[in-house]
């Protein structure tokens, strides 16, 4: 038996945008165990429910990630709606819906970005980014922020989008789709990311399940979870279905948010046509009493959002549940027996969000 | 409206492992382990999904109750029942990966208290 030796990796390391610790246990090249620790980056915005109250609340739920903040505020409020059965407009719904997928888009190409620079493939991050800016462009325009949207609230959204701007937004997407096609042509049919991908970081759907995993991770290993399909928002009245691939190793997780991007696009593509008119909000009065797990799906998978309150303007308690924090058990698992040489791809392969997993 | 259903089943310690086991036995899949302080007591949800409908084991202990692990059910637990130790200083039996204390490397330990200060009581934004 070869010599074990531990080598730390991270806290800081070139592939990793946010502070996450592995130990990883090492037999010559070969991983043979990978131990993660948080904490880093732990702001404790939980405990912070307790002084806020739950309208204002929400700045502070969206807060939880830069990525995806927005849906962490569409979850928040719609646990809220659920606990004080509060009827959200329909247009409300679909606006939610529209930018829900715009902030998936948008965390997909900052992930392709992120990952073809990680495996030396500048020109697809370069790409990849200047693609994203059409992205926020449009959502900075519709709510008024790039990555802080500040646009949910409880009982609606804050802002309505004129007809004419959503077809801009759907013409602006649809002059981008051939862009995207080719860059993540590009991206899965080059024969050096598929040999980095192909084979690499496995995780079988047996296990994909039992630990766990979710959004991107599981549908890669086989397993079709889609929050979406429970119908959240407006998304019981719009047809997609979820992407997944069966090979379970990073290529199939790298191909499923590359294919997701067209889903994406198609979905708001279906909400501008199905838009009603009407109102965007209802006032809201009281407080809530009672608990929900209100859950979502983000750009890594589900994401739940616990909620409880006792009548009063500050809730109990707030738990969030964020993907990469039950992603964490399948990276153990699937950076056992990699060479170390692939574990910046392994690990960029779940598309990690450590300011999500600590709050 | 969301297609989402959602059940609690409050149950003794005795019932979580074997609980536990028949879930994973039934296909569930764990979803999150969260730890609530109502008064003087601790309230652990233990929530399991299967086609969407949402099932919770819910166990309520005092603080100095030694938690039995399901980490040796659901491999994945171990994170959560870490975070349970290291935010709520609550013991865990027989985790499969325990970090001591030290899967969060705050700083400032746990219990952690928030202060706001009377300037800073009301949101400019309502």
């Amino acid at each position: 038996m070869s010599k074990q030796i531990t080598v730390p990796f991270g806290p800081q390391h070139p592939v990793l945008p946010e502070p996450i610790h592995l130990d990883l246990v090492l037999e010559d090249e070969k991983v043979i165990d990978a131990i993660p620790s948080i904490g880093y980056v732990h702001r404790g915005l939980e405990k912070l429910v307790e002084k806020r109250e739950y309208p204002e609340y929400i700045y502070v739920a969206e807060r939880i990630c830069g990525i995806c903040s927005y849906i962490h505020s569409n979850t928040y409020a719609q646990g809220i709606e659920e606990i004080m059965k509060i009827e959200v407009p329909e247009r409300a719904q679909f606006l939610r819906t529209i930018w829900s997928e715009y902030s998936r888009l948008h965390s997909h190409l900052l992930w392709l970005g992120l990952f073809a620079d990680g495996i030396g493939f500048e020109n697809a991050f370069m790409n990849a980014w200047k693609l994203r800016e059409h992205i926020l462009d449009d959502l900075e325009s519709t709510t008024g922020g790039r990555v802080i949207q500040g646009v949910c609230k409880v009982g609606g959204v804050r802002r309505d989008v004129s007809p004419e701007k959503l077809d801009e937004m759907v013409k602006g997407l649809k002059g981008m789709e051939p862009a995207l096609r080719d860059l993540t042509n590009v991206f899965l049919h080059d024969s050096s990311v598929s040999h980095r991908l192909r084979g690499v970081g496995i995780l079988q759907k047996g296990d994909a399940y039992t630990l766990g995993a979710v959004g991107p991770t599981a549908r890669g290993s086989g397993i079709s979870i889609d929050l979406r399909e429970t119908g959240y928002d407006a998304y019981g009245k719009i047809n997609f279905k979820p992407v997944v691939e069966h090979e379970g190793d990073s290529y199939a997780r790298c191909a499923v948010r590359a294919k997701e991007i067209f889903t994406s696009i198609d979905i708001i593509e279906q909400c501008v046509k199905k838009i009603p008119d009407g109102p965007v909000e209802v006032k809201v009065t009281g407080a809530p009493d009672g608990e929900y797990f209100s859950r979502a799906e983000q750009p890594r998978g589900e994401v739940v959002h616990y909620i409880k309150g006792n009548g009063k303007r500050n809730l109990v308690r707030h738990r969030v549940r964020t993907p990469t924090f039950t992603n964490l058990p399948p990276l153990v698992t699937l950076l056992k027996g990699c060479e170390l040489a692939d574990v910046p791809v392994v690990v960029l392969s779940i598309d990690p969000c450590v300011g999500c997993a600590e709050r | 409206m969301i297609n989402d259903k959602q059940t609690t089943l409050l149950i003794g310690m005795d019932e979580l492992v074997p609980r536990t086991e028949q879930m994973k036995k039934d296909g569930c899949r764990l979803v999150q382990i969260g730890c609530t302080k109502v008064g003087d007591d601790y309230e652990i949800n233990y929530t399991f999904d299967k086609d969407y409908v949402l099932t919770n084991l819910r166990i309520t202990i005092k603080q100095d109750t030694v938690l039995p692990s399901v980490s040796s059910v659901y491999f994945g637990a171990f994170v959560y029942e870490n975070e349970i130790h290291d935010l709520y200083g609550i013991k865990v039996a027989g985790m499969n990966i325990d970090f001591g204390g030290h899967f969060y490397r705050t700083t400032i330990k746990q219990p952690f208290t928030v202060t706001v200060t009377k300037e800073d009581t009301s949101c400019q934004n309502k």
